[in-house]
């Protein structure tokens, strides 16, 4: 019972993420709520290697495209079955991944973010200058929507927004069991103080290879599932910006907290899509809230409210301590 | 002898920080290292726990040669230390804290945690009981769930210790336990350290709290620019002419010729 009362907050969520479909006739509504699912769990990704292990990769976008291009070329160009793609696109994701942090992972800290920054341009570099495979700026058109699974078939908007919520809440299982987990905590370990991981026995390269390569299997995961949801993709999906959405989703939401990159992906892409009418401007808006997060909630949304919970739970349990000793003492 | 250097040297570019040591650390006793800032004493901690590869010399645990281990495998062998720093992770709990200190004795993996296999539960259950045994040994049983930047520093230096001591350790290198702190919360520490020796742990230490060493220590080793200059019972150390000259800069040899 108690493990459900703590979540019942995600329990909700799921209910109305769940309902939400029903309630609107809106598409459009459903393609943008859809499209922040598919973010999130590339932000997950993030959030795993930067949050938990403390190593800033800022390759992210790089490998959210290569899924998207390997399943669209493998479907459109290879003809490949649409779920033998998938697996395939997730496949070539992590083993590049896995070859890129073998290297990059030798380099710490702001040099790791460096470098992975500039492994991030290069990946946008090929995919807009290969113009023989992945069609350069003109990008690929057609991707085929997801196969039908039995008689499931994923046609309409509808169909594909439940299919991403499941991978979505799949992802979130996924990380709740894995951080909250000894082996979840040897990565905070890292993150904390890597001597200090390595003097209690932490194989620190390996773990951080680890988290590294899981970050990149859920960026291809996201970058799969956006390619056959849009069915269009284009070189600025690799671009550096995106990169930095991806980090400003996690860092909102709260990075390194379970819940973080639903809740910051969502709300800023809900608030991205109501501020359209602002275009550009709305940077204007992003901007100083952004600053204002970091400096009085530098754990984000979700951070701030466990702390807030916590720091409200010692009080009431000092308050009560407080009490009895009056009661005893009193004259 | 537990541990033993031969020739031990590092160097840093053109600086020798440890220049040919020799000591050895005798099983269940507690050995201090000491010396002027700057002497090598953290620099040699860091060779024996693999943290920097040495230049030159060797080092054995136990008989076996751990010179080129690296840190992580050489804390398997059962070699744990602590931090001048404490580097704790200060909003997490101080069981929170304390149970990654288990982990090189479990091979859960990802696959393990995902799935929450049986060796996964076993494996926490057993890191959890560590974790409040060590915090109990440590006399933190009461703090366990309070966050470790609400806690004194004392309480901090306590669950640095108690993170070494959840590894399993034989011995355990304590860099400079009793900086920052009171003397009476030194007295406790010292107090602590007995406690390990009398659990059959062998201690080796840094530290620049006189008193303290004096009257904790069973073997001293008194370094000076990179280059042991004495060793001895504590009696020993305090008469010895050269520790006496490189702690207060050779100032009596000229008083006593003028």
């Amino acid at each position: 019972m108690q493990g459900l009362k703590k979540m019942r907050m995600p329990l909700i969520f799921l209910l109305v993420a769940l309902l939400f479909p029903l309630f609107t006739d809106n598409q459009y509504y459903i393609y943008v709520v859809t499209l922040a699912f598919i973010y999130a769990i590339a932000v997950y990704g993030m959030n795993l290697v930067g949050g938990y292990t403390g190593q800033l990769s800022l390759a992210h976008a790089g490998f959210f495209a290569i899924g998207a291009y390997a399943l669209g070329l493998l479907t459109v160009d290879a003809n490949v079955p649409y779920w033998l793609a998938f697996v395939l696109a997730l496949v070539i994701t992590t083993v590049i991944g896995t070859l890129v942090g073998l290297i990059a992972l030798r380099t710490k800290e702001h040099f790791f973010a460096i470098y992975t920054l500039c492994v991030g341009y290069i990946i946008y570099l090929i995919i807009y200058e290969w113009d023989a495979l992945t069609g350069g700026v003109r990008g690929l058109i057609g991707i085929e929507s997801p196969a039908a699974i039995g008689p499931i078939t994923f046609d309409t908007g509808i169909s594909n927004y439940y299919l991403i919520l499941v991978f979505l809440v799949l992802t979130v299982i996924f990380m709740k069991f894995l951080t909250e987990s000894i082996v979840g905590r040897t990565y905070v370990a890292i993150r904390n103080s890597e001597e200090l991981a390595q003097t209690i026995g932490i194989n620190t390269m390996k773990q951080k290879l680890i988290s590294f390569v899981i970050s990149t299997f859920l960026a291809g995961l996201a970058g799969a599932l956006y390619a056959s949801f849009v069915r269009f993709i284009g070189p600025d999906i690799s671009y550096t910006m995106m990169t930095f959405d991806f980090l400003m989703y996690a860092i909102v939401g709260g990075f390194g907290t379970l819940f973080g990159p639903v809740v910051g992906t969502l709300l800023i892409v809900i608030l991205t899509q109501s501020l359209q009418f602002m275009e550009d401007f709305r940077m204007i808006i992003f901007g100083p809230l952004l600053v204002l997060l970091v400096i009085f909630y530098p754990r984000g949304i979700v951070g701030g409210y466990q702390m807030w919970k916590m720091k409200r739970a010692y009080k009431k349990k000092q308050r009560s301590v407080d009490q009895g000793s009056t009661y005893e003492g009193g004259d | 002898m537990l541990i033993e250097t031969k020739g031990l040297t590092k160097r840093f570019g053109g600086l020798v920080a440890v220049n040919d040591v020799e000591i050895g650390i005798e099983k269940g006793k507690i050995t201090a290292i000491i010396g002027p800032n700057g002497a090598g004493k953290s620099t040699l901690f860091n060779l024996i726990s693999g943290y920097h590869p040495s230049s030159e010399g060797s080092i054995t645990f136990k008989g076996e040669d751990i010179t080129k281990k690296r840190s992580f495998n050489i804390a398997k062998l059962g070699i744990a230390r602590t931090f001048q720093t404490t580097n704790l992770f200060e909003t997490a709990t101080v069981m929170d804290n304390v149970i990654v200190g288990h982990r090189l004795r479990t091979k859960s993996n990802v696959f393990d945690a995902v799935f929450r296999t049986p060796r996964l539960r076993r494996e926490e259950r057993a890191s959890r009981a560590k974790a409040a045994e060590v915090l109990e040994f440590v006399g933190l049983e009461h703090e366990a769930h309070r966050l470790v930047q609400d806690i004194s520093q004392e309480a901090k230096k306590r669950v640095a210790f108690a993170l070494a001591l959840a590894t399993d350790p034989e011995i355990v290198f304590l860099d400079e336990p009793a900086a920052g702190i009171n003397p009476d919360e030194t007295e406790n520490l010292a107090a602590l350290i007995r406690k390990m020796i009398d659990r059959g742990l062998t201690v080796c230490l840094i530290e620049h709290k006189m008193q303290m060493i004096m009257g904790l220590a069973d073997h001293i080793v008194v370094l000076n620019y990179g280059k042991k200059i004495a060793e001895g019972t504590p009696e020993e150390i305090q008469t010895n002419e050269e520790v006496i000259e490189a702690y207060l800069g050779g100032g009596d040899k000229h008083a006593e010729a003028e």
